[in-house]
């Protein structure tokens, strides 16, 4: 299983690292938003703003990774693997572990060139923050491949991810506090375990307890991973 | 290699259930060549799939390479080899990190890899693409490279679902003597066709299916000479006076045509005994029945025609 894993991992890493571009070419949004968006929060906004955009690339970084899958269930490639030996849980995971390990890469270049602007991290918080980012990229990462594999159409695809990671990201108070807007709005964001994820973010760079974001993402990560590796062994019958 | 009993799938659709493949029995010796013939959506692909574990069947079993399917499907995957339809290799990736990768799936260690691969880059005449990426290889070599990677782990059987579709002849003739050479290596090959050259051509025994069931079965000459004998065409003024010789003759203005078992050897006496008769003869021509005969025998359809409107 590990070198299944291990494997997977590395046929989906190599085309990357034969063209890193990529990587940089994922950093324009959020470097966009760190840019253009961060300083109308004022100088002491950065250690507020900076992990939730944190937790927005998290989200935006690996929702979309179903669709790398599509055209490889259209072509005869994900059929090809399936005839293999190896295992159906590290024809995920291995996907999974590629993208969360792009996200932690981006994640770091981002705090660097946050500190630029005045954001302020000790290498612990770092390590702390990228881990709950890594978390939450596992759980969502999953989910959108287990999706992917079932709806198999690019634009069912398309509209199931705006129709969810929109609300998502609204009701996370990534971009603007949630305590700024009307109640039932603020105790709707409550609901969103998104939106915990968040909090515990900002409490690693700040104060205050991660507890509660770490419970949230931890349980993601199980919903997503359950679900991401029953698909795949169904969907592998 | 291949045994399998009431093997059957039915898919649930929107319209009510449809039974794709309904309880076949497959029997495949080691060594032989066995084509799986039947038009589009008979249920050869998804018997096909079953076989190789990509489809759970709703009944029947099967033991394939020596593993049963439903208990052990790690196991037959282990021991056969699978080329699909559609292309298996990732576009973004260089062909010889692909086959390496495929191969190490299959457990070989980096070192037996890295031989096996250059092994079957030269066997099918793929050496010096290592580096190509998958996306820039011409429509024949990427079936080669399908090949070649359902090949890696030398699997004692192979199954091939229409390995000739979407090919220009000349590469369709170069891959047919690729498989020629696997099943003169030792390898059993199951492979599905809608193409009767290729069935004829590649074939030890053939198996017909239509609608989901087996229908026929045997060597193409086996079910050539099932179709009751050869056609014989006969050309004279005197069509009708010959047509009284034979059942189910049809004459066609100066034509006559009926089927005879064995024409070739019957043609000498036929001929001096319409002599005898005073018929005058202008041509005569013996057709071998085709599969297409076969097929249209077995079904009520011609095959070609099943080929056109798909």
């Amino acid at each position: 299983m590990l070198r299944d894993t291990w494997l997977v991992f590395c046929r989906v890493m190599l085309p990357v690292l034969r063209n890193p571009v990529a990587i940089v070419f994922g950093l324009a949004q959020p470097l966009l938003y760190l840019g253009l968006f961060g300083p109308l929060l004022g100088d002491t906004g950065w250690q507020w703003f900076v992990p939730g955009l944190l937790v927005q690339m998290a989200l935006f970084g690996t929702a979309y990774a179903g669709f790398s899958l599509l055209p490889e269930v259209r072509t005869g490639v994900m059929e090809r693997l399936r005839v293999t030996p190896v295992s159906r849980v590290a024809l995920l995971v291995g996907r999974v572990g590629k993208d969360v390990v792009l996200l932690v890469v981006q994640g770091l270049l981002i705090m660097l060139a946050a500190m630029l602007f005045g954001f302020r991290a000790s290498p612990g918080e770092i390590l702390l923050g990228l881990g709950l980012v890594a978390l939450l990229g596992i759980a969502i990462g999953s989910a959108s491949y287990a999706i992917a594999l079932k709806v198999k159409l690019e634009y069912v695809f398309a509209s199931v991810l705006s129709s969810t990671i929109v609300p998502l990201m609204l009701l996370s108070g990534v971009l603007l506090p949630m305590s700024n807007g009307p109640k039932w709005l603020y105790w709707l964001s409550r609901v969103n375990p998104l939106a915990h994820v968040v909090d515990a973010e900002r409490s690693i760079f700040n104060t205050g307890s991660a507890l509660l974001g770490l419970i949230s993402a931890s349980a993601l990560v199980l919903v997503g991973v359950y679900y991401g590796v029953r698909t795949f062994h169904r969907e592998s019958a | 290699m291949i045994k399998a009993r009431g093997l059957a799938r039915r898919f649930t659709t929107k319209s009510g259930p449809v039974d794709a493949v309904r309880g076949v029995d497959i029997d495949v010796a080691e060594g032989e060549l066995v084509g799986f013939l039947g038009p589009n959506g008979a249920g050869k692909s998804t018997t096909l799939r079953m076989l190789t574990t990509l489809l759970r069947p709703t009944a029947g079993e099967a033991i394939i390479a020596g593993h049963d399917l439903l208990t052990d499907p790690a196991g037959v995957r282990r021991n056969i080899g699978y080329v699909g339809q559609k292309n298996g290799a990732s576009l973004d990736q260089q062909v010889g990190d692909e086959l390496d990768f495929q191969a190490r799936f299959y457990g070989l260690s980096k070192h037996d890899a890295r031989r096996k691969v250059a092994d079957l880059l030269e066997r099918f005449e793929l050496q010096g693409m290592e580096k190509r990426a998958v996306i820039t290889l011409s429509g024949g070599q990427q079936r080669r490279l399908d090949i070649a990677m359902g090949m890696l782990h030398d699997p004692r059987l192979l199954f091939l679902d229409e390995p000739s579709t979407a090919l220009d002849p000349q590469s369709r003739r170069n891959l047919w003597e690729h498989i020629r050479q696997l099943k003169a290596d030792g390898t059993t090959v199951f492979l599905t066709t809608h193409y009767l050259d290729e069935a004829d051509f590649l074939s030890d025994r053939l198996l017909v299916i239509d609608h989901g069931s087996i229908v026929g079965e045997g060597s193409p000459d086996e079910l050539k000479n099932s179709v009751s004998g050869d056609l014989v065409v006969l050309g004279t003024p005197q069509a009708s006076i010959v047509a009284t010789k034979f059942d189910n003759a049809v004459v066609d203005g100066e034509k006559v045509s009926f089927r005879v078992p064995n024409g070739d050897r019957a043609l000498p006496g036929l001929l001096r005994d319409l002599g005898d008769l005073g018929v005058e003869l202008h041509s005569v021509q013996v057709h071998r029945p085709t599969l297409d005969d076969v097929f249209l025998t077995m079904t009520g359809r011609s095959l070609r025609e099943e080929a056109d409107a798909a």
